[in-house]
């Protein structure tokens, strides 16, 4: 089958553009993101946006993404829409574009299900290989997963996902359990969720002895896409082809059966990009530019992802059901409401927040208008973030089944090959994007959100998509990388500032002390109580030479209690002098904690007086 | 110039016409045909899902090694088996003592593997059927699929709502909007019926309509411990419809203590003791799925109504000035009132953030500024 828009970048002559629109069709939000070449350089212009309307009552995603290039026209006067569709290419100064790029995860996105033999093993990498596409991974089977063939069958043909990947074997292994795998499949027979008439899609890359056995089994039934191995051999694993051909299938088979996309797909000269897909790309792009560990994150209304470029390897986790309006009561369940509640300053009853979240949960479109509001909404993301996170540890550790010798110091340090290889000391950016994140009125706001969630350690930048165009960009890079490149230096990262954290815990009367060189050769010194946070100006642009004295016991890089001299560069909240310990242990005191909270929130005036009012302060 | 940056509106309508498409979920056979008159019970079309499958590993209970599974067996692919009937044998010693493997469920082989050494049995079909849901006439039909039926009706959507469809006669418990319901209104006169409470259902009293037979209950608000507490698990995304439970229930307003909105309880009250349909589906994403209460009108000259459908919704038309529209966010969460102005340069609200916002003239005559996310707009 041939998708209804082959990509034509051929027509795209990147010289010839001045003008670019592009949009996401968020799950809850669509966005619409203006740019225009202005004098020698690409430039963010203006942002629009509405509700999507993928699905009941208005089914037709192009009604949100025309709603929301409606708020573009009338804030710039720019004329961009027509009955058809987008004008292209621009007419005089006022009228059309020459680019319009979309990319969508609304409709629930890209819902996938995996199929391995060990769970360990195949089956881990087969989620790596969907997740790194920019799936939800509904499910993982494997062999070994403890259900019995008739329970699988049962949850294959219940979960009608978009696609299934099966993975399984290495070259020339075991074939038996493949085909085990194959027939439980077709014996459930899954509808894919969109289009019951259609095939639902199957992606075979385990295995090249089953492959015949597999194309036997499903060959008939199923759109079935054979492409290779993703574990070859135990110690090599091997994700690009599939990720590839799902990415081909996601446009193909998914895409062209959402309500509305094939008006969609007409629109845009390029195929339509998974958002967690186009998000990854630029977090990649910030490791790849300044040759750094990151960890990015987009926290959005159904979802929250978290990217990880660690070493060069890449991993991408998209943990479905935590995000910030239709999944905010799941994050609720997932991280209980004390959990919640430890990161509200003022006296908040169980019951109250939880039917506050319930309501936002029905009415997920809202936006707080309260600081009462925004904080408990704030105190949510720090757990959303805290989850996602956990979730992405488990997958970005080391490949299993690989067989190796461990030296003394593994011995000594009693180093299991299960944990993360993520070690927060050599992470060098924190990145964060998605509605919540880049609308937070106050830069130190996020900045919390995002310390207080992943707890970095030792030195880490931190920043933040400026308005939500991340996912813009990275689709728009695919096809105009300057422009994309330029727009993200200049417009979208905004960098908030580096963070200064020692690893491991100190008692009350401990200090970190700093002693911060400006670039103008002044010198500040400063001291942080252990258990306190506090913030030094350092404009975005400016650099400066800090030697860190660690409390008794904290480690920032050089080990335990050793002092670290780094330059760091500035940015809208300045160097943050995080002293408040690793792991981060809110007090068991509900009066100290909220004494806590406003300390720190004021240290870093994260949030307006009202906030401090409301408490008493 | 209109704007589209909303929130969707529930629909509160006294007079409509309402549309359902029945759709099966598979491909199947339609039984009725365009024209024909439908009561809500009536079958419209039905299908056949294929049978569970079981697993039978024959060639570990036989002991045989699984490439010698096809020689065997004693049935082939497409043969009916019947529960405890032996599909394989092993004899050994020469015939001494024989190994057999017996089929677990009745069904049909569908697939005997040489590969892994199991015979998958499928049971038989299992019939699905699709009812009308609501009375009225078949105005369309797809092919294999299912029908759409028509009917003039009242059409109230709540906010939020749990279980599948269901139908019965309306039955008006509370006498005011903000009243809470108690296990004492409901008695053995509930049997059957869809009752409308005020501003809260507690658990306690949902309990004492399942005992009572009530089939659905309406009303403003519900504490989500109590939801919890009658559904046995908490619900983390909004997709519902398709719980295990007895009844049905249709929150109007949110959780939490909320009184119905006067004008929903008014129009319910008019309709008291008349037969209706309702669902507790709800799916939010953007575009959402509601709840919904349907309450036939048959009396009402459908061209009347089909002319009526001919305006425009204010779905369609968004937020212009004198839209009537409901506050949905703190701090003036549930009130009502009309937009006054539509101002397009951006505005900052109390947490600091510029936002799109509207001034609404509330019905005490306050005017106040919310963001044009945190309204919705009331259909009638």
């Amino acid at each position: 089958m041939t998708p209804p828009t082959e990509p034509s970048k051929r027509e795209i002559r990147p010289e010839k553009v001045e003008v670019i629109l592009a949009t996401d069709c968020g799950s809850t939000t669509s966005k619409a993101r203006f740019f225009k070449k202005l004098g020698n350089e690409y430039r963010f212009v203006a942002s629009g946006e509405a509700p999507t309307t993928v699905e009941a009552p208005f089914e037709d995603v192009t009604l949100g993404v025309r709603n929301a290039i409606r708020e573009v026209e009338e804030l710039t006067g720019h004329k961009i829409l027509n009955p058809d569709g987008i004008i292209t290419p621009t007419k005089g100064e006022k009228e059309g574009v020459d680019l319009y790029v979309t990319t969508s995860s609304a409709g629930g996105g890209l819902q996938m299900m995996v199929a391995g033999v060990v769970k360990t093993m195949t089956a881990e990498s087969a989620e790596r290989a969907a997740l790194g596409a920019g799936a939800i991974v509904m499910d993982v089977m494997a062999v070994d997963d403890g259900r019995r063939p008739h329970e699988k069958i049962v949850r294959i043909r219940y979960l009608r996902p978009d696609m299934i990947l099966m993975a399984g074997g290495t070259d020339g292994g075991n074939v038996a359990h493949v085909v085990e795998t194959a027939e439980l499949i077709d014996a459930a027979k899954p509808r894919p969720r969109l289009g019951i008439e259609f095939e639902l899609p199957i992606v075979f890359a385990g295995n090249k002895e089953a492959r015949g056995a597999v194309e036997g089994i499903l060959g008939k039934t199923f759109a079935l896409n054979v492409v290779d191995n993703i574990r070859p051999v135990l110690e090599f694993e091997n994700t690009d082809p599939a990720r590839n051909v799902i990415h081909e299938l996601f446009m193909e088979h998914v895409m062209s059966h959402a309500p509305g996309y094939d008006k969609l797909m007409k629109w845009t000269p390029i195929p339509i990009m998974p958002t967690p897909a186009a998000e990854g790309k630029m977090f990649r792009t910030i490791a790849e530019t300044y040759n750094t560990n990151v960890i990015g994150v987009g926290l959005g209304g159904a979802t929250t992802n978290v990217y990880s470029i660690y070493e060069n390897k890449f991993v991408r986790t998209v943990s479905a059901n935590l995000g910030m309006s239709y999944s905010i009561c799941n994050v609720l369940k997932e991280a209980g409401t004390e959990n919640i509640v430890r990161w509200v300053p003022f006296d908040c009853l169980e019951k109250d927040l939880r039917n506050r979240l319930y309501n936002k949960m029905i009415r997920p479109t809202t936006i707080p208008q309260t600081v009462e509001d925004l904080v408990v909404e704030h105190a949510v993301a720090r757990e959303a973030l805290r989850l996602g996170f956990e979730h992405h540890k488990l997958l970005a550790r080391p490949l299993r089944g690989v067989q190796r010798r461990r030296t003394i110091a593994d011995i000594f340090e009693q180093r299991a090959f299960e944990e993360s290889y993520i070690d927060m000391l050599q992470v060098d950016w924190l990145a964060g994007t998605g509605g919540l994140l880049s609308h937070g009125p106050r830069r130190a706001q996020s900045a919390l959100m995002l310390i207080d969630g992943f707890q970095p350690e030792g030195v880490t930048k931190l920043a933040q998509d400026s308005v939500f165009m991340m996912p813009h960009l990275g689709v728009l890079s695919t096809v105009h990388p300057r422009a994309a490149i330029e727009i993200f230096e200049k417009d979208c990262l905004v960098r908030i500032g580096v963070c200064i954290a020692p690893r491991g815990v100190g008692k009350e009367g401990d200090i970190m002390r700093v002693v911060v060189r400006m670039s103008d050769n002044s010198v500040l010194e400063e001291q942080v109580d252990f258990g306190s946070i506090k913030a030094i100006s350092l404009e975005e642009g400016e650099k400066a030479e800090v030697e860190i004295s660690p409390y008794r016991g904290g480690d920032v890089g050089r080990g335990p209690g050793r002092r670290r001299k780094v330059v760091v560069e500035g940015g809208v909240v300045g160097i943050i002098l995080d002293a408040r310990g690793r792991p981060l242990v809110l007090p068991d005191d509900d009066d100290m904690r909220k004494q806590k909270l406003i300390e720190w929130f004021k240290a870093l005036d994260a949030y307006p007086q009202r906030l401090y009012e409301m408490c008493g302060e | 110039m209109s704007s589209q940056a909303y929130t969707p509106g529930l629909k509160r309508k006294a007079a409509t016409l309402v549309r359902k498409t029945r759709r099966l979920p598979v491909q199947g056979e339609v039984l009725v045909k365009k024209g024909d008159a439908v009561n809500s019970d009536t079958i419209v079309a039905r299908a056949f899902l294929s049978g569970d499958v079981e697993v039978v590993n024959v060639a570990g209970l036989l002991g045989i090694d699984p490439w010698e599974t096809s020689r065997y067996l004693l049935k082939k692919e497409g043969d009916e088996v019947k529960e405890g009937e032996p599909i394989g044998m092993v004899k050994l010693f020469f015939g001494l003592f024989k190994t057999r493997a017996y089929a677990p469920v009745s069904g049909t082989i569908e697939r005997i593997s040489d590969v892994t050494g199991q015979v998958l049995i499928r049971e038989s079909q299992v019939p699905l059927e699709v009812d009308a849901y609501i009375p009225g006439e078949v105005v369309e039909t797809f092919p294999n699929e299912g029908v759409t039926i028509e009917i003039p009706a009242a059409f109230i959507q709540g906010i939020f709502g749990v279980g599948g469809e269901r139908k019965g006669n309306l039955m008006m418990i509370a006498e005011n909007p903000d009243e809470v319901l108690t296990p004492k209104q409901i008695g053995s006169k509930s049997k059957g019926r869809i009752l409308v409470g005020g501003a809260l259902v507690t658990n306690d009293a949902l309990q004492k309509a399942i005992k009572t037979g009530v089939q659905g209950i309406v009303v403003g608000g519900i504490d989500d411990h109590d939801l919890t507490t009658f559904l046995g698990y908490k619900i983390g995304i909004a997709i519902t419809g398709q719980e295990d439970i007895p009844l049905t229930l249709i929150v109007t307003e949110g959780f939490g203590e909320i009184a119905m909105s006067e004008k929903t309880f008014s129009l319910l009250e008019k309709f008291d003791d008349k037969p209706v349909s309702i669902n507790g589906a709800t799916q939010i994403r953007a575009g959402v799925m509601r709840p919904e209460i349907v309450i036939p009108r048959p009396e009402l000259v459908k061209k009347k109504l089909a002319d009526f459908r001919g305006k425009k919704d204010f779905l369609e038309q968004g937020l212009l000035p004198g839209t009537p529209v409901r506050i949905i966010r703190k701090p003036y969460f549930g009130a009502l009132g009309v937009v006054s102005k539509l101002p397009v340069p951006l505005q900052t609200v109390e947490t600091e953030s510029d936002v799109r916002v509207l001034e609404a003239e509330l019905a005490n005559g306050k005017r106040v500024i919310v963001p044009r996310a945190n309204v919705e707009i009331i259909e009638e």
